[in-house]
């Protein structure tokens, strides 16, 4: 584990001037960075510790009915919360379906979109391919032991998936994610916050450099009562997901007025399925050949060796999914 | 804070790494790579010193200097002596590190000391009262034969009692836990030796009585 310096930033202020030294790293519930460093996968040079700028803890209410969530409130905390609870149950599902109810108390909101992949040929720096690790040098995963990899989005450089939950349920909800710099604040979509490998799969987002999240803002809740968060994977508890769904309907009668559907497990970042909504706008639930929505969706799969189950898994579980939310069937 | 103060032992620094270095390369072929991990951030030791913290373990303060990299887990069991919390994976991956942070269960393995300043911290060793009678959750190990060999016990210990403290907190105490709650808030906590069944009867038994009670896990939980 390599060394390092540390600050505790008081401010929000303080922690931006204190994160332009060359080197610095934001550091909160710590459970992916202190595990980076351990493996010698980040080697910051100075540590600026946010957890105590009370600014950032809160979750609350905003205008016309939006709910800001700060960037350092807890996953778990954040999955019990009564806004989140009553309005977005399709978020506190997918938080609490994700790693552990200690991890869940250390994790934050904040470092959760920040979350890195978990290929194995990223992770462990005893392999000499990674272009994520260390750009120009292969790709471990595309020729490797691919079971777990992306069959959407993926480029001939990377082909690691993004491994949050909350991130798939974010993308379902429109979630938007406040950013602050020196220069000021910035609002970005969960949509476009994460990137797609492309020929820099080093960078995961468009956060940039010393820039710090400080909110996540969900809209104006639509979703409640017709939500589904549907995990699917190695064992019960306690692991990522291989495929992922996160279906938020608004009903009007047995008509779908509006959808949000996002695809986790499969892609570098939370796969929104715009078309899949568009398609469901509208119609009478019942009269929708969901099995043709989910095939279409992954018409562009390109499955390698190990992963070739995915995207068979993934139509069904978007079929039951989208049935679940609609009550139509027992989760 | 004393961040930037000098640490006059960074000769040792080295000597751990490399330490560190050969003795994760002795499991496996990954020796070059292991290396370069090891020795390239050696580089950056002399701006990275030891830092003056204070600790409050099972109402207990300890006035520490550590270096920022040092996690929770390694200072209470190095700089400490209380070994009761154990490493299993150290990666937070299994759960055997788990003590209570104001009442929080975490692993702390991930979780660096230098951030704990003012936290009250509790460990398997701070469970019993003061007059040595065991918390309720670990006379119900004993009474159902909860471990095998016993390494995984005390963070299975304190993430029962982080447990209990959710449910209290949630409001939820007149409801008896579930056997599927159980499982899926305790798959934190892995146990090679299988005694998932008896750590499950154990937290049953006192998480009903704590219901039976209206939840009031209050006088016997940290």
């Amino acid at each position: 584990m390599n060394n390092f310096s540390y600050v505790r930033a008081a401010d929000i202020d303080g922690a931006l001037r204190l994160a332009a030294q060359p080197g610095a790293a934001f550091i909160a519930g710590g459970t992916n960075l202190v595990d980076l460093i351990k493996g010698g996968i980040a080697q910051p040079r100075v540590l600026v510790d946010i957890t105590r700028i009370a600014a950032l803890g809160q979750i609350q209410e905003s205008a016309h009915g939006a709910v800001r969530i700060g960037a350092l409130a807890p996953n778990s905390d954040l999955a019990q919360h009564p806004l989140i609870v009553s309005r977005y149950p399709l978020l506190s599902q997918a938080l609490l379906s994700g790693a552990s109810a200690q991890l869940r108390n250390m994790a934050t909101v904040g470092g959760n979109l920040l979350q890195r992949t978990r290929c194995y040929y990223f992770y462990d720096a005893g392999f000499e391919h990674c272009n994520k690790r260390r750009p120009g040098s292969g790709c471990g995963a595309r020729e490797g032991y691919n079971r777990i990899h992306a069959v959407l989005g993926g480029s001939d450089q990377c082909i690691a998936v993004n491994p949050s939950d909350m991130c798939v349920a974010l993308a379902a909800l429109d979630a938007v994610v406040e950013v602050r710099s020196v220069r000021g604040t910035h609002r970005i979509p969960i949509t476009e916050f994460h990137r797609l490998p492309g020929d820099t799969p080093q960078r995961d987002t468009n956060l940039g450099v010393g820039e710090l999240i400080t909110a996540v803002e969900l809209p104006p809740s639509r979703y409640a009562p017709h939500s589904h968060y549907l995990k699917l994977r190695d064992r019960a508890s306690y692991a990522f997901a291989l495929v992922s769904v996160a279906v938020g309907l608004e009903m009007d009668g047995e008509h779908v007025a509006a959808a949000g559907l996002a695809l986790g497990g499969v892609a570098p970042k939370p796969w929104r399925l715009v078309e899949f909504e568009t398609a469901l706008r509208g119609r009478r639930l019942a009269e929708v050949d969901l099995a043709a929505l989910a095939t279409a969706a992954l018409a562009d799969a390109e499955p390698l060796h190990y992963n070739r189950f995915k995207p068979e898994l993934a139509r069904r579980a978007l079929v039951r999914a989208v049935r679940v939310a609609a009550g139509l069937e027992e989760s | 804070m004393s961040a930037d103060e000098q640490d006059p032992n960074n000769q040792a620094l080295s000597r751990r790494l490399f330490l560190q270095a050969a003795a994760g390369a002795a499991g496996g072929a990954a020796l070059p790579s292991m290396l370069h991990a090891a020795t390239a951030p050696a580089a950056a030791i002399p701006e990275a010193a030891s830092v003056s913290l204070t600790l409050e373990v099972n109402g207990s303060r300890h006035d520490l200097r550590i270096e920022p990299r040092i996690t929770l887990l390694d200072a209470l069991r190095e700089q400490l002596q209380l070994t009761g919390t154990k490493k299993g994976c150290d990666r937070g991956q299994c759960g055997a590190c788990t003590v209570l942070v104001n009442g929080r269960r975490i692993n702390s393995c991930l979780s660096l000391a230098i951030m704990h300043q003012s936290d009250q911290i509790t460990t398997v060793e701070g469970l019993a009262q003061a007059d040595g009678s065991l918390h309720p959750l670990q006379q119900a190990f004993l009474a159902q034969d909860a471990f095998q060999c016993g390494y995984c016990t005390p963070g299975q210990l304190c993430s029962a009692v982080g447990l209990l403290e959710e449910q209290r907190r949630l409001g939820s105490g007149g409801a008896a836990l579930t056997d599927a709650a159980i499982a899926e808030s305790m798959s934190g906590n892995l146990c090679r030796c299988g005694a998932y069944p008896h750590i499950l009867a154990a937290i049953r038994e006192v998480a009903a009585s704590h219901a039976a009670n209206g939840g009031g896990a209050t006088s016997d939980t940290p």
